[in-house]
């Protein structure tokens, strides 16, 4: 595997094949991949929020993260209507249980507005892993759209 | 009127000063717990991005133990316990005999001995706290995940994601016999921006 181009929080990037990005130990955050299978070229956002409040850093929020990764992409070539997108993340971490606040399902609510956003540009979701109560570091293999998840306890699977 | 991160000289030395008095009272009450010594590093009172604090940590993917707690009424915010493994087995070792345990399936036992530990830790802490400035102080019921150290922190950077990429982080630091020097066990304390006014305010540095 080539040396993957990493993406850290509040941050994306965007890559033409043969390249791999990455994005590490993914907790509440979500990861979103998206790609274009015609002229191979894909990128990868890591937000921490579900929607934007007057912060100027676009790559933290999901809802201008999204559009922005769309704009970079389309700027290498790609083609919106050929986007594809792989989602991960969004984890619950902590199990709070009955005295949980707007804190608790915050994973939950990055991933929804992660799907909104995504749908505003219509672009379609191929695979997701997303939820559950564990972290995720991710790799997504920008030729051939595969992401491959890593969890903190070694397991290692394809999306 | 204190603006967020722009603290003076002297109150960050008030609120080193809360992170020592805390931080003292939490690792005595854990080492008469567990009867064994704990060393404390001098706390550090830092802005600071959790990309860092991870990295003190081991970096992102380390396996740690994390302790979260909610702190409300007069103080508002969360307190953290970020326990490196090897001291998760001193603990573990000392208390409930020592065996091998897997990290990835805990078992009920071990996760209530954490979770005692959380809240043996955190009252303590803030009972210090509490009755030097005479706020009234409470703590939810720890809350326990066993991850990545970056999938851990990503939690209080969600929740103080609107203050900003920064903290304001009071920070302490165990050492227990058997651990790596170079990794510390943390403990830490964000608070609200009202509430770091409130603090400094009944310790006369507002």
């Amino acid at each position: 595997m080539e040396k993957a181009i990493i993406v850290g929080i509040s941050d994306l990037a965007a890559a033409k094949a043969p390249a791999v990005v990455a994005t590490y130990a993914l907790g509440s955050c979500v990861g979103i991949c998206l790609f274009d299978n015609i002229v191979h070229v894909g990128g990868l956002s890591h937000i921490l929020l579900p929607k934007r409040n007057n912060n100027d850093n676009l790559m933290k929020f999901a809802d201008s993260a999204i559009p922005l990764l769309v704009q970079k992409l389309e700027q290498m070539g790609a083609h919106r209507l050929r986007l594809r997108a792989k989602i991960a993340g969004g984890a619950q971490m902590f199990n709070v249980g009955k005295t949980d606040s707007a804190l608790g399902n915050i994973g939950q609510r990055n991933v929804e507005s992660v799907k909104t956003a995504l749908q505003a540009e219509k672009i379609r979701i191929f695979a997701e892993d997303t939820g559950k109560d564990f972290g995720r570091s991710i790799f997504f293999n920008v030729e051939t759209g595969a992401l491959q998840i890593k969890t903190a306890f070694n397991k290692i699977y394809d999306i | 009127m204190i603006e967020y991160g722009k603290f003076n000289d002297i109150q960050l030395d008030v609120l080193k000063e809360i992170g020592n008095i805390g931080s003292g009272n939490a690792a005595s009450s854990l080492a008469q717990m567990i009867g064994k010594t704990i060393d404390m590093n001098v706390p550090k009172v830092d802005m600071m991005r959790y990309g860092d604090l991870a990295e003190a940590l081991g970096g992102v993917e380390n396996l740690i133990v994390g302790i979260m707690i909610d702190v409300t009424d007069d103080l508002r915010g969360t307190m953290m316990f970020l326990l490196q493994k090897e001291f998760t087995h001193e603990v573990f070792n000392a208390l409930l005999g020592a065996e091998t345990r897997d990290f990835s399936a805990l078992s009920e036992m071990d996760l209530s001995v954490i979770q005692e530990i959380g809240n043996i830790l955190s009252a303590s802490y803030l009972n210090a706290i509490a009755s030097l400035t005479d706020l009234r102080i409470s703590i939810s019921v720890p809350a326990i995940c066993v991850d990545m150290v970056g999938a851990i922190l990503s939690v209080p950077a969600i929740k103080y994601g609107d203050i900003g990429d920064e903290v304001l982080l009071i920070e302490g630091a165990f050492t227990g016999r058997e651990d790596k020097a170079d990794i510390k066990t943390k403990l830490i304390l964000i608070l609200e921006e009202a509430s770091l006014a409130l603090l400094m305010g009944r310790l006369g540095v507002a």
